[in-house]
């Protein structure tokens, strides 16, 4: 079985999907950040699928599981790199990742993720004070 | 009134033997009806190839303009009325560049023969088979033109939905005109294809010019927006006016907690601040 | 079904991935929009996925269709697993028997344009769904 690769970057783990994941794999993704942020004490995850052409149910709960579980962990996650046509999709589906944050692409991905860290411990803030840091569509 | 083989072929020799006077009566002609606006030597040329086709399908016995000697001939109408349309000549003056050929053919039997009996049933006959070539052409010029306003209606489609960038890391649709299905499902595409391109954490969708809102189209801003916000994105709505924002109301539909602003100025205003906060934040850490 | 039409046997997670691929390259060779394309390969995924899960396997088979006036691809899901008792409550957005997400069957009809689904309790589930180029 193919395994997604997890790359430590400063304080942040950086996943890059690049292949059309079984299910398995993304169960075993799903373990595998876990085990990497206890292992590495980062504080940030990025999970970069801007090369996956479709997202379907299945893998939307796993990335919902994954940053619930890096919450736990004390680990923000954020989905980045989102093609539009899966965003149109999703929307069309009904899937709309609630408590996942997302942006652009990885760099804004990690000023999001030093933002989130900065709210943290400012807690005078108001709770979604940078734009791209409001959590992914809630249901309307 | 069909051509007879006698006919037909009598016809043939007519026009292969007064060639020469039969063309340039027929470019005479039609040169005055379209007053200059194609040169005489285009005309002279189109019309000496149409000669040929007439007088090749008439040698072949061609009896109406639907039969096979007829064929090249039907090509050659064809290709004409579709070069006049796109060259934005009317229907009529097409067909009356074909309906012109039977003076010019009426002129050359009139000197030639002094006005004998056959020559005249002939050119009786030979008229209504202009007329049916001259009527296709018509029918082809309306087929031409068919495709010609499917085209624009397309790269209207394409023109009418721009996407700009307005600041850094800021875009605009300035959204003109009524919005279907179709098109807002060009928007949409097009709007979320230039956030990733630029990396715009923003956009502002401002619907001044959509004179009306109702249930289908307001989906389709909020799908938008939705779709924008799961890549990453923040959409803000801008130009409003009153009637729409009373129609939204009426209507029921749920803007949520999408930004609305009045005009697009505020909608950068209040981008260009949340932007701001952002960066301060970031110097504080 | 015309003759170009392709079959999957679903029995594990790796054929619900190979009926994603086969969809895909179908859709493109029909000249679907992307993302016209990326709805089916969804809707795929997520039907290829309950006739492996709810249907315990069966097959997909996939197939160019045209009417004429529209070229599309038609897609046929087949399990003789338990079959869907209340389909009403089975298409409500977030009712889940499988722990998922309960978005799989309402999710999927969204993104089709034709969706016709026969099924028994006890003989198993067919569905057919259509997308047409626009």
């Amino acid at each position: 079985m193919e395994r997604v690769p997890v790359l430590k970057i400063g304080d942040i783990l950086l996943v890059s999907i690049q292949i059309d994941m079984e299910d398995q794999v993304a169960l075993q993704l799903q373990e595998d950040l876990a085990d990497r942020i206890v292992a590495t004490g980062c504080h940030g995850v990025i999970i970069d699928i801007s090369a996956l052409d479709i997202v379907d149910s299945f893998v939307g709960r796993t990335l919902a599981t994954i940053a619930a579980i890096s919450k736990v962990l004390d680990a923000e996650t954020v989905v980045v790199g989102m093609r539009p046509a899966v965003a149109i999709t999703l929307v069309e589906l009904g899937l709309s990742l609630p408590g996942i944050r997302t942006a652009l692409n990885v760099e804004l991905g990690m000023e999001l993720l030093a933002r989130v860290r900065v709210d943290h411990f400012d807690d005078d803030d108001e709770e979604d004070a940078g734009a791209t840091g409001t959590p992914a569509a809630s249901d309307s | 009134m069909t051509l007879s083989a006698d006919e037909a072929a009598r016809f043939a020799a007519l026009l292969e033997e007064h060639q020469e006077s039969l063309v340039t009566t027929w470019t005479e002609h039609v040169a005055s009806t379209l007053r200059g606006r194609l040169s005489h030597a285009e005309l002279q040329r189109q019309n000496s190839e149409l000669r040929r086709g007439f007088r090749q399908a008439l040698a072949g016995s061609a009896q109406d303009l639907a039969g096979e000697p007829a064929a090249e001939l039907r090509a050659q109408l064809a290709e004409l009325s579709a070069t006049r349309a796109r060259q934005g000549f009317t229907a009529t003056e097409t067909a009356v560049s074909i309906f012109s050929f039977k003076d010019a053919v009426l002129t050359t039997i009139d000197a030639a023969s002094g006005g004998d009996a056959i020559a005249l049933r002939d050119y009786v006959a030979f008229s209504s088979f202009v007329d049916e070539a001259a009527l296709f052409t018509f029918d082809s010029y309306v087929r031409v033109r068919e495709e010609l306003i499917a085209d624009q209606a397309e790269q209207l489609l394409e023109l009418s939905t721009p996407v700009v960038k307005l600041w850094e890391g800021v875009v605009a649709v300035p959204l003109v005109g009524t919005l279907d299905s179709a098109r807002a499902q060009v928007v949409m595409e097009r709007l979320l294809q230039t956030l990733v391109d630029t990396g715009s954490p923003y956009a502002i969708i401002d619907i001044t010019g959509v004179p009306a809102v109702d249930t289908q189209v307001a989906q389709h801003v909020l799908k938008t927006v939705v779709a924008a916000r799961l890549m990453g994105a923040d959409c803000i709505i801008s130009g409003i006016r009153p009637q729409i924002a009373q129609t939204i109301v009426a209507l029921g539909i749920e803007f949520g907690d999408i930004a609305t602003k009045a005009s697009l100025a505020d909608a950068l205003r209040y981008v260009l601040a949340k932007a701001g906060q952002t960066k301060q934040k970031r110097r504080e850490l | 079904m015309s003759e170009q039409g392709q079959r999957i046997e679903v029995a594990t997670d790796q054929d619900v991935v190979r009926v994603r691929q086969l969809v895909r390259t179908l859709a493109v060779a029909v000249k679907l929009s992307l993302v016209d394309q990326t709805k089916l390969v969804t809707a795929a995924s997520e039907l290829a996925r309950n006739t492996l899960v709810y249907g315990g396997g069966g097959s997909v088979e996939v197939a160019p269709v045209d009417n004429g006036r529209r070229k599309g691809i038609r897609i046929v899901f087949s399990d003789q697993g338990p079959g869907i008792a209340d389909l009403d409550l089975a298409f409500t957005d977030g009712y889940t028997s499988g722990g998922g997400l309960g978005l799989g069957l309402s999710g999927a009809r969204r993104l089709v344009d034709e969706f016709d689904i026969v099924t028994a309790v006890g003989e198993g589930t067919t569905i057919t769904v259509t997308k047409w180029c626009r």
